[in-house]
């Protein structure tokens, strides 16, 4: 590998964490927004326009507490908790297509971290290994309440593993790829997943809901019954990066979700619109430009997910424990094997017809 | 030394003295998260090795869905320190005798392999990438794969059955 394309990776990298964080920060002052908005009051309004400086206002107020570590805690794993649960939740990042290619002097750049063959199983893992931040940090907490809300994180985490993994299925059997760029080009045209897998879908925001503890499946934080659940005994920037953390799981989510089902950086009249671009602005320009409008609307779709997210949590009360498991293994696993059956079926039998009658 | 062969050996420096602090570190949690260590670094050199099907699915389904239970057994056991009385000479004898064995069956079959040598005009690098591990295990190898299957659905069923509140037990 050559410098300059070390380089050129080096930028992409940090360019997607940066965004990824900045759009984290900014989630945290829009879910209060949004919060004010649903209940009928302004929410954050003093520090800057609009509250826009809120969070720079918070981030500082953490970071100057007092670090406290309880006496009987597990130093070094107390340490390691939230470190794991940023670490995790800042990986998934690194394989999302935010847009096709930059053409700069006649050299095509993916604005992609990396493309990788398996793209879709990396973030699998990645999301899979995200437990392990509020586990450890539960127990070493030395506290019960800690202890329980991280049994219940993995507990859930892990069913919901199950039906998210059987609901991608499907959508791999369609595109036969497990690369995220591979899935977005197929979707060119209006060919989104959506239309084909409606059933795939909702199982997998359901448990992508379940997958970063958000209402209505955040038992692991349930004040009534667990004080605060894992993060009890946790103050100043360690509780902020797993409270940080759970909004970065949510936008890395929203954006997987757009990428799977909605087509990512496609749109409706995109080869229209490049064609014009193209034709008036040159070959290079104009393909940047195209780019640049794909990236802003992926983005618009990534954000849509996570305003959704914080719709629902001021809209639907929280689950019971039981009803949660009940959910995930007796209904969302079955519902999702039935889609892959249903899948199969119309891939090996319905598509050969269709495809020989419009032809 | 090229970058590949050094990062072998640093990687390797790390899987060996990531299993051995599972083995030597007194309590249980900071073996469990060794474990994983380990696992990470198994990852590593296969996707040095280029085969990155595995190396994602190592990390999937060991250290994202195996390792979480156990993490979950042992912090509900709330092991202490002082509470070893199961490790009395006798299991540390036998224990010895076991892992002596074990270390001289694995040498002994170490130094009868014998490793192919290969071509590297030939050499097929994109042998372990997914593409090439689909065609192979469902033309070449179907019916192992789909006994393998069938094992893992009896498994799951036993499960299941084992699980299954019975009629009349009392549940809260």
């Amino acid at each position: 590998m050559d410098l300059v394309e070390f380089l050129v990776k080096t930028v992409t990298i940090v360019a997607v964490f940066g965004l990824t964080l900045v759009i984290a920060m900014y989630s945290t002052w829009a879910e209060r927004k949004v919060a004010g908005f649903i209940q009928d009051r302004s929410g954050p309004n003093r520090a800057g326009w609009g509250g826009l400086l809120q969070p720079l206002a918070d981030a500082g107020k953490m970071f100057f507490k007092e670090d406290f570590i309880p006496a009987l805690a597990n130093k070094w794993l107390f340490i390691a908790g939230p470190s794991l649960a940023m670490l995790t939740a800042l990986l998934a990042s690194a394989v999302i297509p935010f847009g096709s290619t930059f053409r700069i002097a006649g050299h095509e750049v993916p604005l992609q971290g990396v493309e990788s063959n398996i793209g879709i199983l990396y973030v699998f893992g990645v999301v899979a290994l995200g437990v392990y931040g509020i586990m450890v940090g539960g127990w070493a907490s030395n506290n019960k309440f800690s202890l329980l809300g991280a049994i219940r994180a993995a507990s859930q985490n892990i069913s919901y593993e199950v039906a998210m993994g059987l609901s991608l299925i499907a959508i791999l059997m369609m595109s036969s790829s497990l690369s995220l760029g591979e899935i977005v080009a197929q979707q060119h045209g209006m060919n989104w997943n959506i239309f084909y897998q409606p059933l795939g879908f909702i199982i997998f925001i359901t448990c992508s809901f379940a997958e970063c503890n958000r209402v209505p499946f955040d038992l692991p934080e349930c004040e009534t019954e667990l004080v605060g659940g894992y993060h009890t005994e946790y103050g100043s920037m360690k509780l902020g990066f797993y409270l940080f953390a759970e909004y970065i799981n949510m936008f890395i989510s929203s954006a997987i979700i757009s990428v799977l089902y909605f087509g990512g950086y496609n749109y409706p009249g995109m080869d229209f619109v490049y064609a014009q671009l193209v034709k008036a602005l040159g070959s290079e320009t104009g393909h940047n430009i195209a780019t640049l409008i794909g990236t802003a609307v992926f983005f618009g779709k990534a954000l849509f997910f996570v305003f959704f997210y914080m719709w629902v949590r001021w809209t639907i009360p929280r689950f019971r424990y039981d009803q949660l498991m009940n959910l995930g293994w007796k209904k969302l696993i079955p519902l999702a094997i039935f889609n892959i059956i249903i899948t199969g079926a119309a891939v090996l039998f319905l598509k050969p017809v269709i495809t020989a009658w419009l032809n | 030394m090229n970058s590949a062969v050094s990062f072998f050996y640093f990687l390797s420096f790390l899987t060996i003295l990531s299993a051995v602090m599972v083995v030597v570190s007194r309590n249980p949690i900071h073996s469990v998260l060794y474990l994983i260590l380990t696992f990470f670094t198994l990852s590593g050199h296969y996707i040095l090795l280029n085969a990155q099907f595995l190396a994602a699915v190592n990390i999937i389904v060991y250290a994202g869905a195996i390792m979480v239970l156990f993490l979950f057994v042992i912090m509900f056991l709330n092991m202490k320190q002082d509470q070893e009385e199961s490790k009395t000479n006798l299991t540390k004898i036998a224990a010895t005798i076991v892992g002596g064995t074990v270390f001289v069956i694995l040498f002994g079959a170490y130094r009868k392999t014998a490793i192919e040598p290969f071509n590297p005009q030939t050499y097929d690098s994109q042998i372990g990438m997914i593409e090439s591990l689909g065609h192979m295990l469902f033309r070449d190898y179907l019916l192992p794969f789909e006994l393998a299957s069938i094992l893992l659905l009896v498994a799951m069923v036993g499960a299941v059955l084992l699980g299954k509140r019975e009629i009349g037990e009392r549940h809260f």
